[in-house]
């Protein structure tokens, strides 16, 4: 199966949304978000597989010696997850203080806005 | 709208968006191929610089300019938790109690937070040699000091870590990649151009031009930033309370 990585990929962004759409409570929507971004892992990982191949890091493998995977998209993958740690660290502070100000986080209940 | 339209919006959207997806994979070139064109300049750029870790020399060489972006992200980002996260006019600080730590736990925070502190500095200085960088290594070192939390108690923690000086660094840490990116102006070339530096000797700790200071400057301000942002959360959990009756 050739495609079968990024199918994986498809699949695992589709559960995070559906997670996202139902969600009853905040804590759950940030844990989704985490794993509708976590797709975009695989799915870049998977673009840059070669069949055969090591990592791109040359400090212990003689240049040339063997195929390496594509360090472009590994390097992409590192900013994704650094920004996604941030974001879902920021999204958390939120909740925490929605919780506090609305004593709630079930996202149906905060319909009106309080001061 | 009801749950139930809801659902039913989000099995049209979702079906269109699956349709188009698995059309979508079906086109791309087949899994573990061999061609990768971009990926095969990346590294002959990489060891032209003499960065034995293509990707570090992809994150702070080819892409530096965009690494300056991702840090600004990280930077505002724990800048906006640090303003969620204060301290309320209706809360205050109440002094958290120290607790009994099972003394097996308390052994094994407390030798492997050197171990793990020095982990995290070995993968930041290494980071254009082998596997890892500022970024991994920095969430190492920082993770590294919440270990006494565990092993001893919040006061402990705190007293290793002075908010203060950690705010600051990360400031700092993120001006240093700026000015980093400004010497090369000042010298003749462009805005984060790795022609600053000789390249050094290929695989030692001094290779790869402004490569490994780069990476330091993205060490000291992720490191500073998990810091940061775990005391923003710990102190909500621990110290700062609601007054009562408000």
């Amino acid at each position: 199966m050739h495609v079968l990585p990024y199918l994986v990929a498809a699949y695992v962004f589709l559960t995070g949304c559906y997670g996202l759409a139902t969600s009853r409570n905040l804590i759950h929507t940030v844990g989704c978000l985490a794993v509708c971004q976590s797709s975009t892992y695989v799915l870049l990982l998977a673009v840059g597989y070669r069949d055969g191949a090591t990592a791109p890091v040359f400090s212990d493998l003689a240049p040339g010696s063997r195929p390496v995977v594509d360090p472009i998209v590994q390097a992409l993958t590192l900013t994704d997850i650094v920004v996604g740690a941030t974001v879902t660290a920021l999204l958390l502070a939120l909740v925490l203080q929605i919780a506090k100000r609305h004593g709630t986080l079930d996202p149906d209940e905060l319909r009106e806005l309080r001061g | 709208m009801s749950q139930r339209l809801r659902l039913w919006l989000l099995a049209v959207g979702g079906a269109g968006v699956a349709a188009l997806l698995v059309a979508a994979c079906l086109d791309l070139p087949a899994f573990g191929g061999r061609r990768h064109p971009y990926g095969e300049r990346a590294v002959a750029a990489s060891l032209a610089r003499h960065t034995a870790n293509t990707i570090a020399s992809l994150n702070f060489d080819q892409r530096a300019y965009d690494t300056l972006g991702e840090i600004s992200i990280l930077f505002a980002a724990v800048l906006g938790c640090l303003v969620l996260l204060r301290e309320a006019r209706d809360e205050h600080r109440a002094q958290p109690q120290p607790a009994e730590v099972a003394l097996p736990v308390r052994r094994y925070a407390l030798i492997a937070l050197p171990v793990a502190l020095l982990t995290g500095l070995y993968v930041i200085a290494h980071g254009q040699l082998s596997p890892g960088g500022g970024f991994q290594g920095g969430v190492v070192a920082a993770t590294a000091l919440h270990l006494l939390y565990l092993g001893a108690d919040y006061r402990a923690l705190e007293r290793v870590r002075p908010l203060g000086v950690f705010d600051v660094c990360d400031a700092l840490a993120v001006s240093a990649y700026a000015v980093l990116g400004l010497a090369g102006l000042l010298a003749g070339t462009a805005f984060l151009a790795n022609t600053l530096l000789p390249y050094g000797t290929f695989n030692t700790l001094s290779s790869g031009g402004t490569v490994p200071l780069l990476n330091a400057a993205v060490g000291m301000e992720v490191a500073s930033a998990v810091v940061l942002l775990l005391a923003g959360f710990l102190d909500q959990a621990v110290e700062i309370e609601e007054e009562r009756g408000s």
